[in-house]
């Protein structure tokens, strides 16, 4: 160290990590910069004029985010948006997990059953929700025909003509839509969990469950709090299958915030309250990723210099 | 403590037969090596005594009860893993606790049963690590730990110090025995190194493809191998084999060079035999007797000398005690000790005794 002073300026920098590591990380950070942070300030910007399609705003305040205050459509798009998340993340997380612990085992046509998996995310989003918007279909249902056909119901239901129907029903086709997310991102995980543990805990008198629950969740965590984070923000911010199969009807039930954002916005044309809307989602998302935040910090057993 | 029984254990993967017929008899205290080439199943065999693979037949029994049909944790054993399988999110402490806590001890008997374990393994330093903070002796200490805080009637070990350097392995060597002198619990380790095996048994059983060789204390098959597998399996470096024809009471070596018959050896005229002499029971020999040969490397030691020559194409290693300066190309004349030497038959490779 002592002989530092003779050294370049590169040779200095060589020596700092963290200079270094500042020179790697502009490169991305200005994309990010201009990628990100540009729309989103655009949007924080329009959030606070009064603009519509076609006519630039002047700078209002806060006047949007007070007449939504006392929107009582904003404050029911909210409370879609967190019951669609948090219903569909619930369902979302256990099957997701019961699939992954399944396809973990030692089954026959492993591969095969991984790749039927997939099937649901390979799918564009918007023709799986025109194909659920037919499931849902009034007259055409099939749900409804094989129920009534089985002879358990004698009325064909009203899937999406009926507000908490229609939830249900498009919460159903997120968490059908979402679950190889996280089913797929979960078997990873699993499959980097050494046999030898098991077998270990197994002479060491664990049951099935304990196994689960002293090896198998605990060395899970790290990934499971950075697949639900995701899928919780994914969720959150779903809009295409909202907007295919009800365009937020009946009678609002089933607008989210991002539905109900692009429906002021751009055929309402109040581009000003649209923005207000989504920026209204922004601290949704910031806590949710605050929450993963102090879940993903490395817990003290992956530390360590070893390997 | 208890013996362990294995009569007529067989094992299939699927259609492979894989373990054919082994029956071993461990008694109560004793540290039985399993021994043999990579593949050769005895992994497979520790499994199955451990309940972590299923028996395809036969019987195997610990104490008086035929554990066949018994799960992992009622069999009473506890297993030390080549990887070691500690739990990466549990520390030392808990590692060593799980079993206890999972038998629903209380906090005093576990706190007791961690401390014995770590004292004797001298782990009390560590109790607050996790495993990836630990060296890899350490980490085979903790797995020892975690086995002994059982208190099993049975241990068993799968190539525990193979992930070890040299010299920790030695080290660990001379642990794990003074250990087992200590605690006296019935002990099977497998190893695919013979001097493991040799310097830790106080049986060792010597597997190939599925079935046993030979069973025996170390120095039984040193000094009297069942056949050429075992002999040249056992000891290091490995026997010398010589192939030849019986003549009178002489070998003759397929280079024409004639040698004594081993004392104890007995086989017919012209039969096709294999001679075979250990390195360190080969003398010189002076210009009247022995066979002559062509030397290759010489390899000192420092504490011995290790001359390889070759004998008629057959390469031959001796060892001796005094110190020799040969240049390669040079013609020494060697002589195996016949009293130690032994003769097997050529086909089936079985040693010719009298
Ligand atoms: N689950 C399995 N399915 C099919 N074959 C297996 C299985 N486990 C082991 N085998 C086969 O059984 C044979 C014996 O394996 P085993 O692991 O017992 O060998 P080993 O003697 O322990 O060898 P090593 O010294 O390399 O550990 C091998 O040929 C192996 O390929
Ligand atoms: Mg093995």
């Amino acid at each position: 160290m002592s002989q530092g002073s003779g050294l370049s300026l590169l040779g200095r920098l060589n020596n700092s990590a963290n200079a270094l590591g500042f020179i790697f990380m502009l490169p991305a950070a200005a994309i990010l910069l201009v990628f990100l942070t540009y729309p989103l300030g655009l949007g924080m910007w329009l959030g606070l004029t009064d603009t519509k399609i076609g006519r630039d705003g002047v700078f209002v305040g806060l006047e949007n985010y007070k007449s939504l205050a006392e929107d009582s459509v904003f404050w029911l798009s909210v409370f879609n948006t967190v019951f669609y998340t948090a219903v569909a993340s619930f369902f979302k997380f256990f099957l997701g997990l019961w699939l992954a612990l399944l396809l973990n085992e030692n089954i026959k046509f492993k591969s095969f059953m991984r790749a039927i998996l997939l099937l649901p995310w390979i799918v564009p989003t918007t023709l799986s929700a025109i194909a659920f918007w037919w499931i849902y279909d009034s007259q055409f249902s099939i749900i409804s025909w094989v129920l009534v056909k089985a002879g358990l119901i004698d009325k064909y239901i009203n899937f999406l003509g009926d507000g908490w129907n229609a939830r249900f029903s498009v919460i159903a086709a997120n968490i059908w839509r979402g679950i190889p997310f996280v089913a797929i991102s979960l078997l990873a995980g699993l499959q980097t969990i050494s046999p030898s543990l098991y077998e270990a805990a197994t002479i060491d008198g664990a049951s099935p469950w304990q196994r689960f629950r002293h090896i198998t969740y605990p060395l899970l965590t790290p990934i499971i709090a950075i697949v639900m984070t995701f899928s919780v923000l994914f969720t959150f911010t779903d809009f295409q299958l909202i907007y295919v199969i009800t365009r937020g009807g009946p009678v609002n039930a089933t607008h989210l915030m991002a539905t109900l954002s692009f429906q002021r916005a751009i055929p309402g044309g109040q581009l000003a309250e649209g923005a207000a809307i989504a920026m209204a989602m922004v601290p949704f998302l910031i806590g949710a990723i605050l929450i993963s935040f102090f879940g993903l910090q490395r817990r003290a057993w992956q530390q360590g210099t070893k390997d | 403590m208890a013996s362990v029984t294995i009569g007529q254990v067989q094992k299939y993967f699927g259609q492979t037969h894989i373990i054919k017929g082994v029956s071993i008899d461990i008694d109560d205290g004793e540290f039985c090596v399993l021994v043999g080439p990579s593949g050769c199943g005895k992994s497979t065999l520790l499994r199955m005594i451990a309940g972590l693979e299923e028996i395809s037949g036969g019987q195997i029994s610990i104490g008086a009860k035929v554990v066949n049909d018994m799960p992992p944790k009622e069999r009473d054993i506890a297993m030390v893993f080549q990887n070691y399988a500690l739990y990466p999110h549990m520390t030392v402490r808990d590692n060593m606790a799980f079993s206890l806590m999972l038998a629903k001890k209380d906090k005093a008997t576990i706190e007791a049963g961690v401390g014995k374990a770590a004292d004797i393994l001298g782990l009390r330093p560590l109790l607050d690590r996790y495993p990836r903070q630990l060296s890899g002796g350490q980490r085979q200490r903790v797995a020892m730990g975690r086995a002994i805080v059982r208190d099993p009637q049975v241990f068993l070990f799968d190539e525990p110090l193979s992930n070890l350097d040299a010299k920790l392995r030695v080290a660990m060597r001379t642990e794990i025995k003074e250990l087992h002198q200590r605690l006296k619990t019935t002990s099977i380790y497998v190893t695919h190194d013979q001097i493991e095996a040799m310097t830790m048994a106080d049986k060792i059983v010597v597997m190939r493809d599925g079935i046993v060789e030979q069973t025996g204390t170390p120095l039984q098959l040193y000094d009297h191998p069942a056949n050429q597998f075992v002999a040249g399996f056992i000891g290091s470096p490995s026997m010398n084999f010589l192939p030849g024809t019986v003549k009178g009471s002489q070998v003759e070596l397929e280079g024409g060079a004639m040698l004594p018959m081993p004392t104890n050896a007995r086989a017919v005229e012209g039969q096709k035999v294999v001679y075979g002499t250990r390195p360190e029971h080969i003398d010189m020999a002076t210009d009247s007797d022995g066979v002559a040969t062509e030397v290759v490397v010489v390899e000192p030691t420092g504490a011995d000398t290790q001359v390889f020559t070759k004998i008629a194409g057959v390469e031959v290693t001796s060892v001796f005690r005094e110190r020799h300066d040969f240049k390669p190309g040079a013609m020494i004349r060697l002589k195996p000790d016949p009293t130690r030497a032994h003769l097997f038959d050529a086909a089936s490779g079985v040693r010719l005794v009298a």
